[in-house]
C-alpha cells in the first residue's frame, strides 16, 4: 500500500492550515459573545486589600467586573496538580491553595486578581486597567537556591520553608559506596535553565452558557479536552462532566503548555453563568510570556564515580527544582517520576541515587515543557560523561561504549526496565555520518581561519509512551495514561477514526490514517481521524509525553484487530469460506489463493444491510478498544554537534549536527524527521538563546521576543538525521516515540562541542555569546594563572 | 482614553498647524516603534499626524560633496539606492542590516533618528559622518541633536525634513545585534571625513550614540584594523543588561571597530 507504514504521505491537515483556513478558538465566534480581559497584579508577591471595581462598572459596554470572592463564593474549587509525590519522610507534598481569581494574597506578577466582561476585546483591556486594587507589597523571592535559606520569605503557609517535597529515589548508601570505590569521580553543578514555551498560537478560551439546557461548551487551546473537562468538572465544580462539552479545534502547538487548565478557562465558564453570555477570552503574546506555564529550571550538583576502566560505580544526583508560585497540573511529576528515572542514562550504573527537593518561588508556575524531565536528566548524565572523558584523557565516544547496556530488558537502579536498544549501533551510525574521525582535520583548518571549532556528544535515552495505569498509579497519578480509539467503518466502506489523542501539530490527520489505510487494504482519502471534541469522542487521555504514537494509535490497532475479526466473520459466511482462510488485500477481503472476494465496501454494506450476516452476529461495523501500555517506550540516540566560536565575540556557529535516532517503527519519515527538526530547533533554542529572566522585584525581563531569544531559521544548521531501528517488544507497531527526542538529545551536545571548543567545562546555558565569552575570558584567565 | 485622530496632511505647514494645535500630538512616520508603544498603552497621543503624504520629505538626491536623505525614506530605499551604494556604501549597507524586511520597508531615517533609540543603527551612521538634521526649523549638526538615550533636540512641533550626509572618503559599518531584537547591541561606524577620522558607537552607551575619541585618534594616526584593536576601550559609562555587561560591549567595541575599518577596505 503506498499510503501505509513507512510512506511520507503529505500531510492531509496542510491544506487548510497552508491556505490559513484552519479553524482555532479564536476564530470561533458565537452569537452574544462578550470578551474577558484580567486584572493582574503588578506585584509578584502582595496582599490584596481592596479592588474597587466601580470606575470599571460605570464604563460604558462592562458587563460585569468579577472576582475571586465571588468565584470561591460560587464554589469554584482551587486548582489541582494531578500527581502526589510522598516526600522521603512519608509526609505528603505541602501544596498551597490557588484560586483561579486570588483573593487575599498574589504570588507572582500576572497572578490574576478579578476579570472584567465587556462587549469588546478592547474595551474589557480599558476597563480592566480602570480597576482599581491596593497592594500591601511583600517581600519577594524569585531565587531557586534564596527559596531554602534560613529566614526566607513564606510563599505559602502550608510550606514551611517554601518546601513542597524532599523526594529520593535508589540506594543513597550502595551509590555512596559506589563512589568511594572510584578511582576517579567527577563532580559538577548543573544548572537547568528557565523557558518559556512559546507555541505559536497563543492561549484562548470560548466559553457558552446554554440556561434552558444548563449546559456548557468550551472551546479551548488544549492538548487533551477530555482531562479539562473532568478536572472542571470534577474538582472545579464549574459543571457536571455530561452538561460540558469541551472542544479542542485546530491547536496552533502545545509543548506541554496546554495540558493544563488555566485560571482563565476555568473563569471564563463561570463568567458565562453569571453574565449570560458568552465569553471570549484570548492571550496576547505579552499575557502568554506573564501567565503560561514554564518550563524546567533546575539546580543540580552531581558526582558520578569511575573505576580504573572507566566503567561507572556510582551516581548521586541532588536536584533543587522550581516550581514558581502555584503547583501546576503534573509539576510535581516533572522533577522526579519524568526526571530522576531516566538519570541512568544509556548506562549499565549499579548504583545510583537523587534526591529532589521542589520548591516555591515569585515566579510564573513551571511544569511540563516538550521532554519534562527527560531533557534535564540526558543533560545532567551527558554533560557528566563529557566531562569525564575529558577528566579521564579518554575519548567521550569510547567512554559512552564501555559503559552503553547492552542486553535488555534491562532494568536500571531508579525504577526503569528498558525494553529494547542498540546504544552502540546508534553511535555507530552517527559517528559515520558526522565523519568523527576527519574532525581532527577539521579542527585544524578552522584554527587556520580563527575559530574554536569544537565536538560534542549526546547519548539520550527517554522514556516515552506514557504510561502503563497501574504503574503510574501505585507513584502518586491522579489519573490512568492509557487511550482510547474508536473504528467506525462507514456502510461504503469509509472509516471514521475517533481518537482520545489530540492532535496540535503532530499529523495524527495523517499518520494515523495511513495505519488504516494500510490495515484494510483502502485509499487513504477514504479516511478520517476525528479528535479534540467531546462529544464526538470518547473518554481519551490527550497528546503529551510522545504518546500518541505508541499508545494512542496501538488503541487503534486494537479497535482494528476487532473490525479485521467481524469483516473475516462476514466474509468466510458470505464467501462460504472458512474465516480463516480469508485475507485482506488489494482492496478486497478474500479468500487466499483464491478468486473468491467481496469488495472492502461489499462487506461494510453487508454489516449494515443486516440480510445476511452469521447467526446471532449485530449489525453495524464500528469497534472500540481502550489500549493500557505495559511499560514505557525507550527512544534513544546518538547526536553529535560540531560548533565553532569566533574568539573574540563569543558568538558560535553550530557548523555540523547529526542526529541518530532509534524510535522503533517509523509511520511517517516525513513527519517524524519534521519532529526531530522542532525538538532540535528547540533545543537549540535551550541550549543557546532562549532564557526566562525575573529581576529581584520578580519583574519579568523577558517578557517580549526584543529579550526572550526565540530560534529563528538563521541560528540553526541544516541537520543530518539517520534512523537505527530496534523495535518496541511492547506495543503493536513496535513504536516508541519521536516527539521530544530533538529537545532532549540537543543541549548537552551542543554545550558539549562548545566546552571542548573553548578549553572549559564551566558553561551554562544558554550559551549566548555574552556567556562564551566570559568562559573564555574565565578560562584564559585561569590558564595565565597556572 | 486611548482614542487617537488620524491625520494625513499633504503640506509640511498642515503637519505643523496640526501638531501645534495639541499639546499630544504625534508625527507617525513608518509607526514601526510608535504603533506598538501605542498598542502597549505607552503612548497615547490625541493626534497622530502622518507625514508620509508629504511629497517633499521622501527621496534621495545628491547635492554638492553631500547625499540628502528625505527624513521618509524607508531603510529599504536607502539600502537600494544607487546613489547611496556608489557615494557611501556604508550606510546602505546599515540600513540593509535594520530590522527585517517588512521593518525595512515601513521604518523610515527621520523616524529613526527622532526616535533616537539607544540601539538604533541610523544614530550611528549620522554622528560618524558628521551628518546634518535638517528640520522644519533649522539645520542642527548630529552632535547637537543627539541628548540621551530617546531624547532629541527636537521641540514638540518641529519635524525632520531631511538629513544631509557629507560624502567622506571613505567609511565602514560593523554591527553586533542582539541576539534576541538583532537591533544593535554595538554597532561601530567610522569615517575618513575632511575633518578628520570619526568613529561613532551606538547600542553600548549609557547615554545612547557617542563618539569615541581614543579610536578616533588611533585610526588618525594609522587606519588600520591593528590601529582600531590596539585601543583599550573602557567599560565605564557603558550599558550592562542581560544581554552583556559593560566589559563585553567594550570589548565588542574594539573588535567592531576593527570590521568596521576592515570593511572599508
Ligand atoms: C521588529 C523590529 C526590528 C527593528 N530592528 C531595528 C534595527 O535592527 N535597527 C534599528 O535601528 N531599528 C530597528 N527597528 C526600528 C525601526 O527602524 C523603526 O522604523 C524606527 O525606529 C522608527 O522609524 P519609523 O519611521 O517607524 O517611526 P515611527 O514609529 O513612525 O515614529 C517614531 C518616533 O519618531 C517620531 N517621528 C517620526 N518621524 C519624524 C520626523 N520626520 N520628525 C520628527 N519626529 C518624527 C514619532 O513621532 C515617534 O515618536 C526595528 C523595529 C521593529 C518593529
Amino acid at each position: 500500500m503506498s499510503d501505509g507504514i513507512g510512506a511520507r504521505v503529505k500531510r492531509k491537515e496542510d491544506k487548510r492550515f497552508i491556505t490559513g483556513k484552519g479553524k482555532y478558538t479564536d476564530d470561533i465566534r458565537v452569537d452574544n459573545q462578550a470578551y474577558a480581559a484580567f486584572v493582574r497584579s503588578p506585584h509578584a508577591h502582595a496582599k490584596v486589600v481592596s479592588i474597587d471595581a466601580s470606575g470599571a462598572e460605570a464604563m460604558e459596554g462592562v458587563l460585569a467586573v468579577l472576582n475571586g470572592a465571588q468565584l470561591t463564593g460560587d464554589g469554584i474549587g482551587n486548582i489541582i496538580c494531578g500527581w502526589a509525590v510522598t516526600s522521603k519522610d512519608g509526609s505528603p507534598m505541602n501544596m498551597g491553595a490557588w484560586s483561579a481569581l486570588a483573593t487575599e494574597h498574589v504570588r507572582y506578577a500576572g497572578d490574576a486578581v478579578a476579570v472584567v466582561i465587556a462587549e469588546s476585546q478592547s474595551l474589557a483591556r480599558l476597563a480592566a486597567e480602570a480597576v482599581e486594587v491596593e497592594y500591601e507589597e511583600l517581600p519577594v523571592l524569585v531565587s531557586t537556591l534564596d527559596a531554602l535559606a534560613d529566614g526566607a520569605v513564606q510563599i505559602h503557609e502550608n510550606a514551611p520553608g517554601n518546601l513542597i517535597y524532599d523526594w529520593e529515589i535508589g540506594d543513597a548508601a550502595a551509590a555512596d559506596a559506589g563512589l568511594a570505590a572510584a578511582a576517579h569521580v567527577t563532580e559538577m553543578e548543573i544548572t537547568n535553565n528557565r523557558l518559556s514555551p512559546n507555541p505559536m498560537e497563543p492561549r484562548s478560551a470560548l466559553a457558552i452558557h446554554d440556561e434552558a439546557e444548563d449546559h456548557y461548551t468550551l472551546y479551548t487551546t488544549s492538548q487533551n479536552p477530555h482531562v479539562a473537562r473532568l478536572v472542571l468538572s470534577a474538582f472545579y465544580n464549574v459543571a457536571p462532566e455530561h452538561k460540558l462539552r469541551v472542544i479542542a479545534p485546530d491547536v496552533g502547538g502545545g509543548f506541554g503548555s496546554k495540558i493544563y487548565i488555566y485560571p482563565e478557562e476555568i473563569t471564563c465558564l463561570w463568567a458565562s453563568m453569571k453574565t449570560g453570555r458568552s465569553v471570549k477570552w484570548t492571550s496576547d503574546r505579552s499575557e502568554a510570556f506573564l501567565t503560561d506555564a514554564h518550563g524546567r529550571d533546575h539546580i543540580s550538583t552531581a558526582k558520578m564515580g569511575f573505576d580504573a576502566e572507566g566503567r561507572i560505580t556510582g551516581l548521586k544526583v541532588d536536584t533543587i527544582a522550581n516550581f514558581g508560585a502555584y503547583m501546576s497540573l503534573f509539576s510535581s511529576a516533572v522533577p522526579t517520576y519524568l526526571y530522576a528515572t531516566l538519570l541512568s542514562g544509556q548506562y549499565n550504573i549499579a548504583n545510583i541515587h537523587a534526591n529532589v527537593r521542589a520548591v516555591y518561588t515569585n515566579t510564573v508556575p513551571v511544569d511540563a515543557y516538550r521532554g519534562a524531565g527527560r531533557p534535564e536528566a540526558c543533560y545532567l548524565v551527558e554533560r557528566m560523561m563529557e566531562t569525564a572523558a575529558r577528566e579521564l584523557g579518554k575519548d567521550p565516544a569510547e567512554l559512552r561504549r564501555i559503559n552503553f547496556i547492552q542486553e535488555f530488558p534491562h532494568e536500571t537502579p531508579v525504577i526503569m526496565t528498558y525494553d529494547a536498544g542498540d546504544f552502540d549501533g546508534n553511535m555507530d551510525k552517527a559517528q559515520a555520518a558526522a565523519d568523527t574521525a576527519g574532525f581532527p582535520a577539521r579542527k585544524a583548518e578552522a584554527a587556520a581561519r580563527g575559530k574554536l571549532r569544537g565536538i560534542g556528544y549526546s547519548a539520550y535515552i527517554e522514556a516515552c509512551g506514557i504510561a502503563p495505569s497501574a504503574a503510574v498509579g501505585s507513584l502518586g497519578a491522579g489519573v490512568g495514561l492509557w487511550e482510547s480509539a474508536e473504528v467506525r467503518v462507514n456502510p461504503v466502506g469509509t472509516v471514521e477514526i475517533l481518537t482520545g489523542s489530540h492532535s496540535h501539530g503532530q499529523g495524527h490527520e495523517t499518520t494515523f490514517a495511513q495505519i488504516v489505510a494500510e490495515r484494510f487494504s483502502i485509499p487513504i482519502e477514504n479516511v478520517q481521524v476525528v479528535h479534540g471534541d467531546t462529544d464526538k469522542v470518547q473518554f481519551g487521555m490527550g497528546t503529551y509525553g510522545s504518546r500518541s504514537g505508541a499508545v494512542g494509535m496501538s488503541a487503534i490497532v486494537k479497535a482494528m484487530d476487532k473490525v479485521e475479526a467481524k469483516v473475516k466473520k462476514i466474509a468466510a459466511h458470505t464467501l462460504e469460506a472458512s474465516e480463516e482462510d480469508i485475507v485482506i488485500e488489494g482492496g478486497e477481503v478474500k479468500v487466499a489463493g483464491t478468486d473468491k472476494a467481496m469488495a472492502w465496501h461489499e462487506v461494510g454494506l453487508a454489516a449494515y444491510l443486516a440480510h445476511n450476516l452469521p447467526e446471532g452476529m449485530e449489525p453495524g461495523l464500528k469497534e472500540g478498544a481502550f489500549y493500557d501500555p505495559v511499560n514505557f517506550t525507550f527512544p534513544a540516540g546518538v547526536y553529535i554537534a560540531e560548533v565553532e566560536v569566533d574568539p573574540e565575540t563569543g558568538v558560535t556557529e553550530i557548523v555540523q549536527f547529526t542526529a541518530a535516532d532509534d524510535f522503533g517503527t517509523i509511520i511517517n519519515p516525513m513527519i517524524v524527521e519534521g519532529q526531530v527538526h522542532g525538538g532540535i530547533a528547540q533545543g537549540v533554542g535551550q541550549a543557546m538563546l532562549e532564557g526566562v529572566h525575573y529581576d529581584q522585584d520578580g519583574q519579568l525581563l523577558t517578557g517580549s521576543y526584543m529579550d526572550y531569544t526565540m530560534p529563528r531559521a538563521d541560528d540553526l544548521p541544516s541537520y543530518t538525521l539517520e534512523h537505527n531501528t530496534t523495535v518496541c517488544p511492547n506495543n503493536p507497531l513496535g513504536m516508541k516515540g519521536c516527539g521530544e527526542a530533538g529537545a532532549i538529545g540537543t543541549p548537552p551536545a551542543i554545550i558539549n562541542a562548545i566546552t571542548d571548543a573553548i578549553g572549559t567545562n564551566d558553561l551554562a546555558m544558554p550559551a549566548t555569546p555574552h556567556a562564551v565569552w566570559r568562559a573564555l575570558q574565565a578560562a584564559s584567565v585561569a590558564t595565565a594563572a597556572e | 482614553m486611548y482614542q487617537t485622530k488620524y491625520h494625513k496632511p499633504d503640506s509640511l505647514e498642515a503637519a505643523i498647524a496640526l501638531l501645534s494645535s495639541s499639546d499630544e500630538a504625534k508625527v507617525l512616520a513608518g509607526g514601526h516603534t510608535l504603533l506598538p508603544t501605542m498598542k502597549n498603552h505607552l503612548a497615547a497621543p490625541s493626534d497622530v499626524v502622518d507625514i508620509r503624504g508629504i511629497a517633499n520629505l521622501h527621496g534621495i538626491c545628491e547635492d554638492g560633496g553631500s547625499i540628502v536623505i528625505g527624513a521618509t525614506t524607508t531603510h529599504a530605499e536607502v539600502a537600494d539606492s544607487a546613489l547611496v551604494l556608489s557615494a557611501c556604501p556604508a550606510l546602505a549597507c546599515l540600513a540593509a542590516g535594520i530590522g527585517d524586511p517588512a521593518v525595512r520597508h515601513a521604518g523610515t531615517i527621520g523616524g529613526s533618528l527622532a526616535n533616537n533609540d539607544p540601539a538604533a543603527d541610523y544614530p550611528a551612521a549620522a554622528l560618524g559622518l558628521g551628518a546634518t538634521i535638517v528640520t522644519s526649523q533649522r539645520e542642527l549638526p548630529a552632535e547637537d541633536f543627539f541628548d540621551g538615550m530617546f531624547t532629541t533636540a527636537l521641540e514638540d512641533d518641529e519635524i525632520i525634513t531631511a538629513i544631509r550626509f557629507p560624502k567622506a572618503e571613505a567609511a565602514g559599518y560593523a554591527k553586533f545585534p542582539n541576539p534576541a531584537s538583532r537591533y544593535a547591541m554595538v554597532g561601530v561606524f567610522v569615517a575618513k571625513t575632511s575633518g578628520g577620522v570619526r568613529v561613532a558607537v551606538t547600542g553600548a552607551g549609557e547615554d545612547g550614540v557617542f563618539r569615541h575619541d581614543g579610536l578616533e585618534a588611533a585610526l588618525a594616526g594609522e587606519f588600520s584594523p591593528e590601529a582600531a584593536g590596539s585601543v583599550g576601550i573602557s567599560p565605564d559609562g557603558l550599558l550592562s543588561d542581560l544581554h552583556g555587561d559593560a566589559e563585553y560591549r567594550a570589548n565588542l567595541i574594539s573588535v567592531m571597530a576593527k570590521r568596521a575599518v576592515k570593511a572599508v577596505a
